[in-house]
């Protein structure tokens, strides 16, 4: 690792106010202390978010429920508060990496890295869920760019999630048996707004998949999608998956992600 | 250089240090507790395990000055009195280990995952210890002797 300056700031006013161009937030790490021992990134100084207590925690008042940037994965997988609003959240985050990964990685880290393999973003796009910064607030859908790219601006620091309760949802993934990653995700939410699908791994960047949203909109089974197909053209292929087999598992993690929350 | 202060192993330590410097270097090099090993340096085989206020972590994937104030438990504060830990003893004795490189870390997950799982299936062990790898045994005497711990530790 290149040398830093790391300091850990006790308010996100502080916390933004410190961030200078060559700087870097830094969460659970799991990610950015990675890419910085490899080089890939350099930062003149990391700004550790840990001490801020008002990013920590989970709340739910019934239709909403609220995320704090710096809620790890495991406090996501074990929470009371998340289990019995939206179950399939919980189930996403208990299969991120694995027990060391989850005991550290954030869901903020994990949203403002926007990997495209990585699991939250097909959760946040399917369950229509706002992104709150220091700044403002942002939709998923405007959130997640491109490929490791989000609208967040570079003094911006993702303070919630907030998601609105769906109906039902569920979350299929085939994971990368290395990594465990996605190769293809599906989260699908029944939401009183219709059926929302959106698909992690799959592309450069989590994408809904519209023909499957209005099939299952009229009915919500397996069968009604499973004669629709994903176009291969754009979708990501490399030495563990061609875009062809990506595709074909859109469709079969779509029908698995439909049954459960059936 | 930034000075950090944490507890390990039950001893409070503290030392100068470079704000890029690992956990596991730490612990290492200045502490000079080499049971914690570095098998990938990139945050995938787990050989490098602690626990931080008593959850499994990567040590090759923290700073030490994120364990500011912490409580760390390394592979040599698992023993007490010169007794195996339960974890310990049952590894030695289902053959859980061969060369032994990954297990100080197979054994900081496994305890971790028996405080979080009491009484685990062999599904659950297996899953739980995806972080940690193992190139000799093929797992199955690690998940034995993970099961066998957890019936001693009271599951
Ligand atoms: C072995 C391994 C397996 C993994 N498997 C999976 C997997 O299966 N699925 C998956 O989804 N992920 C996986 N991950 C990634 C993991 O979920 C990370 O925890 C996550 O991507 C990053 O979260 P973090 O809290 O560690 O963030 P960090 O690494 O600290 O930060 C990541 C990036 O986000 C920025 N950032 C962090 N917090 C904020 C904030 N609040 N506001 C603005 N910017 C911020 C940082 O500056 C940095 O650029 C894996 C990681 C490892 C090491
Ligand atoms: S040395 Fe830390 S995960 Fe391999
Ligand atoms: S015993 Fe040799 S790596 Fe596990």
């Amino acid at each position: 690792m290149y040398s830093f300056d790391y300091e850990r700031p006790s308010g996100v006013n502080d916390a933004a106010a410190s961030l200078g161009e060559d700087d870097k937030v830094l969460a659970g790490g799991q990610t950015l202390l990675p890419t910085l021992k490899l080089r890939l990134a350099q930062a003149g100084k990391l700004v550790d978010l840990s001490g801020i207590d008002e990013l920590k925690g989970i709340s739910s008042n019934g239709s909403e429920l609220s995320i704090g940037a710096m809620t790890r994965h495991v406090d996501v997988a074990d929470s009371a508060e998340v289990r019995s609003a939206i179950p399939a959240l919980a189930d996403l985050a208990s299969h991120i990496g694995d027990a060391q990964v989850r005991n550290r990685g954030t869901i903020g880290g994990s949203v403002a890295n926007n990997d495209p393999a990585a699991d939250y973003p097909s959760a946040l796009v399917a369950l229509g869920a706002t992104v709150h910064t220091n700044k403002r607030s942002i939709s998923a859908e405007d959130f997640f760019v491109d490929l490791f790219e989000t609208a967040l601006e570079e003094d911006e620091i993702i303070t919630k999630i907030s998601f609105p309760v769906p109906e039902s949802a569920a979350y299929a993934k085939f994971p990368n048996p290395a990594s465990r990653y996605a190769l293809v995700g599906v989260f699908v939410a029944k939401t009183s707004g219709g059926v929302r699908v959106a698909v992690t791994g799959a592309g450069p960047c989590v994408f809904r998949q519209s023909d499957m949203e209005a099939a299952l909109s009229s009915d919500f089974s397996s069968s009604a999608i499973s004669g629709i197909s994903t176009d291969a053209s754009g979708l990501n292929s490399d030495i563990h998956a061609s875009a062809e087999y990506r595709a074909n598992l859109v469709s079969v993690m779509a029908g698995r992600a439909v049954d459960a929350a059936s | 250089m930034t000075t950090v202060t944490m507890t390990v192993n039950g001893k409070n330590v503290s030392a100068d240090v470079a704000p890029n410097t690992l956990l596991v270097d730490f612990i290492r090099n200045n502490l000079r507790l080499t049971g914690t090993h570095v098998g990938c340096d990139t945050s995938q085989c787990g050989a490098c395990t602690v626990h931080v206020d008593g959850d499994s972590i990567k040590s090759c994937t923290m700073l030490a000055v994120q364990a500011e104030g912490a409580d760390v438990t390394t592979i040599e504060g698992l023993a007490a009195n010169g007794d195996l830990h339960p974890m310990q003893a049952s590894f030695k004795e289902n053959h859980g280990l061969q060369c032994g490189f990954c297990t100080p870390g197979m054994i900081m997950s496994a305890v971790d995952l028996v405080k979080r799982h009491p009484n685990p299936s062999e599904e659950t062990i297996r899953s739980e210890l995806e972080g940690n790898i193992c190139r000799c045994t093929g797992y199955h005497n690690i998940v034995k002797s993970v099961k066998a711990a957890s019936e001693k530790m009271g599951g």
